[in-house]
């Protein structure tokens, strides 16, 4: 028998109990769309945190306070206090390198009359504006005197003016609260959602501290970066009187090792959130092959009758099968659509990009049939199995 | 039009001293206890016995559905003794023409469909099994209902399907097993009246009945009892096809 002829018996059959093939479906249909927004959102996810890294640029290298938190017993690094102001002045006499600056960041509350959102802060120094390639559209960026000087100034990130001020408000010269100190408002950052403040600030009014989480060094050309990184390295093993690099309370790494760190986290969790995704589909594999129990001795006397008229074990056994496959196949079509639009609509909200690769949606089909074969199988076997004389005979 | 009967000399099934024993667990019943007798082609033959005489078995065994414990069974000189499952499907696929007491058609499937279906099995081509189906329902006078769907036609329709899709394949016989049991008597009579035509027309025709009504259709009665034939006799009050 062909097997379209063998396909539109199937989906004939399968409109007969119209209800309960589309009950049955629910399940695949579930398991693979799940698998498909997981997939999709974590590939967008992925995708927008490398963006962000590389707009870094490729020749920042980023010296993180703390153990190398790659290796075993890493210690929680933002918290250390071995980067400092000295360390900065080191680095910077080295060749090669145009500028290192420290970072603090930490997290606070900002407030305008009322409005208060939670952001996170960053202690910049003014070269960062240049090495960030942050675009301006109100104000200025804050400058080497603001950082001297101590100034309560702040730039915000253009989303942070809209949750405070409302969209497009014009700011600069407005004052916000950090913390409950009062600052005025110089700036205004495109597509962030960052604030950033004089680093002397942050460390002394907002802080109390004297250390850097970390420091950004500016290498001079993105090939050098490498041997920039161990130059780096040797400097603050010396300047921290440390002999051994385990041992090293600071780790040093480059934006490239930083991208393929996180992808290698988000493809993990990518990679767990789709096997719970996959259980459903197991679960729903298990409702197709209960159903198709039913249906098979439902169906005994027509399966004797097919035989009577000359269908072999392998006629019945296809036919069943078949209707599986179809079950799963239409089940995994519409899943796919449900995940892609589900997808789309949850990148919208998350301004993360969509991205649905090809390999996904064949894979996504290719297990549906995988699921309608591997759980069709004992009760097709089991229907190509039955005695004609008892399957005519079945009441 | 109807051609003669044939001269009846060429055994289409034979019997030779076939035994039929069921086991269920430790208990074994013996159906059949030694049948022998042959059915050439061309003939009528209707097969008689109250309950337990053996003779669904009988049409088990004719039918290809079920093998002999022991004897032998021949089919158009083929002997059908131990034959796999598979194997025996096709002989009743090109040999075999069934028409039961009910469930003879496909449900939620079209007439033409039900009876193209053997064909399928065949693996014949499309066109082809189009052309003898629509054929073969000229023949039993439903060529109209072909795109019917099969629960939607009357019980002496059904009847008459099933015979369609029988006669498709050219089998060597058509094996009827109470062809009239869910019927009222016109719709019984009418049915049995279109099987006396086909076997005016050449086609062998084995009737499984317990009604002598309609065993008297047949120009041969074989009646079992208790597993053995009782009497073997050729009918001498056979029904006439109305107006023939």
């Amino acid at each position: 028998m062909e097997i379209v002829e063998l396909f539109y018996l199937a989906v004939e059959a399968l409109k007969t109990n119209l209800v309960r093939t589309i009950l049955t479906m629910l399940g695949v249909i579930i398991g693979i769309a799940s698998v498909i927004i997981i997939v999709s959102l974590g590939e967008g996810a992925t995708q927008s945190i490398v963006s962000e890294i590389s707009s870094f640029g490729a020749n920042i290298l980023t010296v993180q306070a703390g153990r190398n938190f790659r290796g075993p017993g890493g210690g929680g690094g933002s918290t250390v206090d071995s980067l400092t102001s000295k360390d900065v002045e080191a680095l910077k006499k080295l060749p090669n390198v145009v500028e290192a600056m420290g970072l603090v960041s930490t997290n606070k509350q900002i407030s305008y009359q009322g409005q208060a959102t939670q952001s996170s802060i960053n202690g910049v120094e003014a070269a960062y504006s240049t090495h960030h390639d942050l675009t301006l559209v109100q104000g200025s960026f804050i400058s080497e005197s603001q950082v001297a000087t101590r100034s309560k100034v702040v730039v915000l990130g253009d989303e942070v003016v809209t949750d405070l001020f409302g969209e497009g408000s014009e700011v600069v010269g407005e004052s916000v609260r950090i913390d409950g100190k009062s600052f005025r408002v110089i700036g205004v950052v495109q597509d962030s959602s960052d604030v950033y403040v004089p680093i002397e600030t942050v460390q002394k009014v907002l802080l109390t501290q004297n250390y850097y989480n970390s420091i950004e060094v500016i290498v001079s050309e993105s090939q050098l970066v490498e041997s920039t990184s161990t130059e780096v390295e040797n400097a603050l093993l010396i300047q921290h009187d440390i002999n051994l690099v385990a041992d090293a309370d600071f780790s040093v790494r480059s934006s490239q090792e930083m991208i393929s760190s996180i992808s290698s986290v988000t493809g993990t969790l990518t990679a767990m959130l789709s096997g719970i995704a996959a259980i459903s589909l197991v679960v729903g594999g298990i409702g197709i092959m209960n159903i198709m129990l039913v249906t098979v001795t439902e169906r005994t006397r027509e399966i004797g009758l097919l035989k009577a008229i000359g269908a072999k074990r392998v006629h019945i056994l296809t036919q069943f099968l078949i209707e599986a496959i179809v079950v799963t196949l239409i089940g995994g079509i519409i899943g796919i659509t449900l995940g892609i639009t589900v997808t789309f609509v949850a990148t919208q909200f998350l301004s993360i990009p969509f991205v649905v690769s090809a390999t996904s949606i064949f894979l996504a089909l290719f297990v549906s049939i995988g699921v309608g074969v591997i759980f069709g199988w004992y009760p097709a076997k089991k229907a190509a199995q039955l005695q004609p004389i008892d399957a005519l005979r079945y009441e | 039009m109807a051609k003669k009967a044939l001269p009846q000399s060429q055994p289409i099934i034979e019997f030779k001293n076939v035994h039929k024993v069921y086991q269920t667990g430790p208990v074994s019943y013996e159906a059949l206890r030694g049948i022998t007798f042959s059915i050439n082609e061309g003939e009528f033959v209707a097969i008689m016995g109250p309950s337990g005489s053996g003779k669904s078995t009988t049409m088990n065994i004719i039918g290809a559905l079920d093998l002999v414990s022991s004897g032998h069974y021949w089919l158009r000189g083929k002997l059908i003794d131990a034959y796999g499952e598979d194997e025996l499907a096709e002989i009743r696929n090109r040999e075999i023409g069934f028409v039961f007491q009910s469930f003879n058609l496909l449900p939620r499937t079209s007439v033409l469909k039900n009876v193209e279906r053997p064909m399928m099995y065949a693996q014949i081509g499309k066109a082809e099994r189009r052309r003898r189906a629509f054929e073969s329902l000229d023949l039993v006078g439903l060529k109209d209902k072909a795109h019917n769907l099969s629960n939607h036609i009357s019980g002496g329709q059904i009847q008459r399907v099933a015979i369609a899709r029988a006669l498709v394949m050219r089998p060597a016989m058509i094996l009827a097993d109470e062809p009239t049991g869910n019927l009222d008597t016109k719709t019984a009579n009418e049915v049995m009246d279109f099987l006396l035509k086909l076997n005016q027309q050449g086609h062998t025709i084995v009737l499984i009945t317990h009604e002598s009504d309609i065993a008297m259709y047949a120009g041969r009665v074989i009646k079992l009892k208790d597993g053995l034939v009782e009497s073997d006799r050729v009918n001498g009050k056979l029904k006439m096809k109305k107006g023939s």
